[in-house]
């Protein structure tokens, strides 16, 4: 069996498919939102080096915004959405129901907009997974910064206690079609936090 | 062929190596190579340059300090590590302790709306052990771009020892 460092094959099966659930509520939210189909890659969970998440997103001197939360409750861990620059301005003027290019730089309005869709896309996500296992979380209030991937990407997996050399990543890239709107979601559990989403969907934690 | 001002700068750039340094590394590089590390958010970077030799040294911690971790097998990524793994790595490849002068950048405060439950200040954290460190082994800082709310990425000149400072949406600083 492959080993995940230590997570077993199967686990990180599950965990795919339960983020696969979660993240396509979350779209689903999205697109309401929007008045837009927004598609999602299927998920993938990591247990990667550290560096390696970096390049999972693109170049580290890339300008980005990202709205990050933190989940309490059953399972604790990090939320990361990433949208490059020109994708987070693209979806101020979706949401602010302007022509496409009109936004060119986020300001405290902008920033704010895209701080609520990081709210509401990890809110229907984690919903979708507490309604199918009884799993009791809740989100802070989200944190927002825009600058260089890499700066943000280190500051925030470094904040959220993540110190070990690789780290257990769920990644999902999300995309509007006609827009070429991309963003990025990262989920980084607590490692304890994993064993209780086991359970609750019935897989042993160990075996 | 016209001549443009920058052109002899160029040149030069052309002529040396830019040598990566990625998060939790540390690198040597004697002139006329430059080294550099991308992004510092609330990690800082530490750049050590001996004037006479031409020899400088560049490393980018996360964390301040390893007593809290019972496993550590990368040195680099902590300050009060990897400052004098770089300096003896730096004195490895013949460069002189007295001769060295630190620049040091990064350390900034990246998030806004920040609440409790984060774990708060590590960027100022790093930037007080980094300097602490540099000050027990006896090696002056010579000028520092850090704290704030902006990531940095880092550029050492060997042949200087100047350190470029590029941020997004700003011009190139010069320290």
């Amino acid at each position: 069996m492959t080993e995940h460092g230590g997570i077993p094959e199967f686990q990180i099966d599950a965990l795919q498919e339960v983020s696969n659930i979660g993240l396509g509520n979350a779209v689903t939210a999205l697109a309401e939102l929007l008045n837009k189909k927004v598609d999602i890659s299927v998920p993938k969970a990591y247990f990667i080096e550290l560096e390696r998440v970096f390049s999972l997103v693109g170049g580290l001197e890339e300008a980005v915004a990202c709205v990050n939360l933190i989940l309490e409750g059953d399972i604790s861990g990090t939320v990361m959405f990433i949208f490059t620059d020109k994708s987070a301005f693209k979806l101020v003027d979706m949401l602010t129901g302007q022509e496409t290019g009109t936004t060119v730089e986020l300001d405290a309005m902008g920033a704010s907009a895209v701080q609520e869709i990081g709210n509401i896309l990890t809110g229907s996500f984690i919903n979708a997974i507490g309604g199918m296992t009884g799993l009791v979380m809740q989100t802070t209030v989200p944190m927002y910064a825009f600058d260089m991937m890499g700066a943000i990407l280190s500051a925030s997996i470094v904040a959220s206690g993540h110190y070990d050399d690789k780290v257990l990543v769920i990644e999902t890239l999300f995309f509007q079609e006609n827009d070429h709107i991309k963003g990025h979601f990262f989920l980084l559990p607590e490692t304890g936090a994993l064993n209780k989403l086991f359970e609750a969907i019935g897989i042993p934690a160990e075996c | 062929m016209q001549l443009s001002p920058g052109k002899a700068m160029e040149d030069r750039a052309a002529a040396c190596n830019e040598i990566h340094v990625g998060i939790a590394e540390l690198k040597i590089a004697r002139q006329p190579d430059r080294l550099i590390t991308l992004g510092l958010g609330s990690c800082v970077g530490v750049a050590l340059h001996d004037p006479a030799t031409m020899i400088g040294g560049l490393l980018h911690i996360m964390l301040p300090e390893s007593s809290q971790f019972n496993n550590v097998n990368k040195p680099a990524k902590f300050a009060d590590l990897g400052i004098p793994l770089l300096v003896s790595e730096i004195r490895r490849s013949g460069g002189k302790i007295n001769n060295l002068r630190a620049k040091i950048a990064g350390g900034a405060q990246m998030f806004s709306g920040l609440n409790e439950k984060f774990v708060l200040n590590i960027g100022e954290r790093n930037i007080c052990v980094t300097r602490k460190t540099l000050k027990s082994l006896g090696i002056r800082i010579v000028a520092e771009e850090v704290g704030g709310r902006r990531g940095r990425t880092m550029i050492l000149d060997t042949v200087t020892g100047q350190v470029h400072i590029r941020t997004v949406g700003v011009r190139l600083k010069v320290i």
